[in-house]
C-alpha cells in the first residue's frame, strides 16, 4: 500500500526502464534519419546531372581523404536498424501473444536488420 | 464480496478482422496504423528490394540495367508505393515528434494535424509520381 510520502515525484520507481530507453532511442534514431534524408534530397538536388559519378560520390564522398560519405551513410543505417527494431518488435508485442512464437518472430528480426546492415555496408564501402 | 464472486468478470478482447474492417477510426487513428503499415513496409522490402536495387545502382556495370529496370512502369508502381511509405512515415513521424513534446495535443488540433500529414505525404507522392512518369 502506497505511503502519503511515496506519491508523485517521490514514488517508489522499479522496473528496468528500458521502455523509456526504447522509446527516446526511437525518437533520436528518427531525428537522425530525417537530418540524413534530408541532406540527401539536397545533395540530389545539387546535382547538376544525374550520372553514374554523381550518384556514387553521394554515399562515398571525401572530406581530406575521410571517407565522410560511408561514415554518415553507416551511422544512418544503424540508426535505421536500431528504428526498426524498436518498431518491429512493437509489432510483435501488439498481435502475437505466445512467447515462443513471438521471441521466434523477435530472433528472425534481429537477423533480419543486421543482414540488411551488413549488405548496406558491403555496398557503400566497396563502391 | 459475495455478489462479485458469483458474476463472472467481463473480459475484452482483441476485436476480429470482420469488426475491425467495419469499425469506424478517426482520422488520426487510420494515421497511427498506416504508420505502422508503412514502417513495417519498408522493413520487409529493405533486403529483399530496397537493397539490391541499391546495390545495382552503385555498381559501375549494374547502374545501366537499374536505369533501364527503373524505367519499366511496374517498377515505377512499386517504387511509388515505396516512396509513398517512405513519406507517410517520414511526415507521421514529424508530427509524432510534435505530440511527444506536448504541442497540439487536444482532440482539434490533433485532428487537424493528421488532416495536414495525410494531404502533406499524398501531395508529396503524388509530386514524385509526376516526377517518375515523366509529366515534370
Amino acid at each position: 500500500m502506497a505511503t502519503p510520502e511515496r506519491i508523485g515525484a517521490k514514488r517508489l520507481v522499479v522496473g528496468a526502464h528500458y521502455g523509456v530507453g526504447d522509446f527516446l532511442i526511437q525518437r533520436i534514431t528518427a531525428i537522425i534519419l530525417a537530418v540524413y534524408t534530408v541532406v540527401l534530397l539536397v545533395g540530389v538536388l545539387l546535382m547538376p546531372a544525374m550520372t553514374y559519378d554523381a550518384w556514387v560520390s553521394l554515399f562515398t564522398f571525401g572530406v581530406g581523404g575521410l571517407p565522410l560519405g560511408q561514415v554518415l551513410g553507416t551511422l544512418a543505417f544503424l540508426s535505421l536498424s536500431w528504428h526498426a527494431w524498436i518498431g518491429i518488435r512493437d509489432i510483435w508485442m501488439d498481435y502475437v501473444k505466445p512467447v515462443g512464437i513471438r521471441l521466434g518472430l523477435q530472433v528472425l528480426t534481429i537477423l533480419w536488420l543486421l543482414g540488411s546492415f551488413i549488405y548496406f555496408t558491403v555496398i557503400i564501402w566497396g563502391a | 464480496m459475495s455478489n462479485s464472486a458469483k458474476k463472472p468478470r467481463r473480459q475484452f478482447r482483441n476485436i476480429n478482422v470482420v469488426q475491425l474492417l467495419k469499425y469506424r477510426l478517426p482520422l488520426a487513428g487510420r494515421l497511427s496504423i498506416m504508420h505502422r503499415v508503412s514502417g513495417a513496409l519498408m522493413f520487409l522490402l529493405l533486403p529483399v528490394l530496397i537493397l539490391p536495387l541499391f546495390a545495382m545502382s552503385m555498381s559501375p556495370t549494374g547502374f545501366d540495367a537499374f536505369v533501364a529496370v527503373a524505367s519499366m512502369p511496374i517498377v515505377k508502381i512499386v517504387f511509388l508505393v515505396v516512396i509513398w511509405a517512405f513519406l507517410h512515415h517520414f511526415c507521421a513521424g514529424i508530427r509524432y515528434l510534435m505530440l511527444d513534446t506536448h504541442r497540439g495535443l487536444d482532440k482539434y488540433s490533433a485532428q487537424k494535424s493528421a488532416g495536414v500529414v495525410f494531404g502533406a505525404s499524398l501531395g508529396l507522392t503524388f509530386v514524385f509520381a509526376l516526377k517518375l512518369f515523366g509529366v515534370w
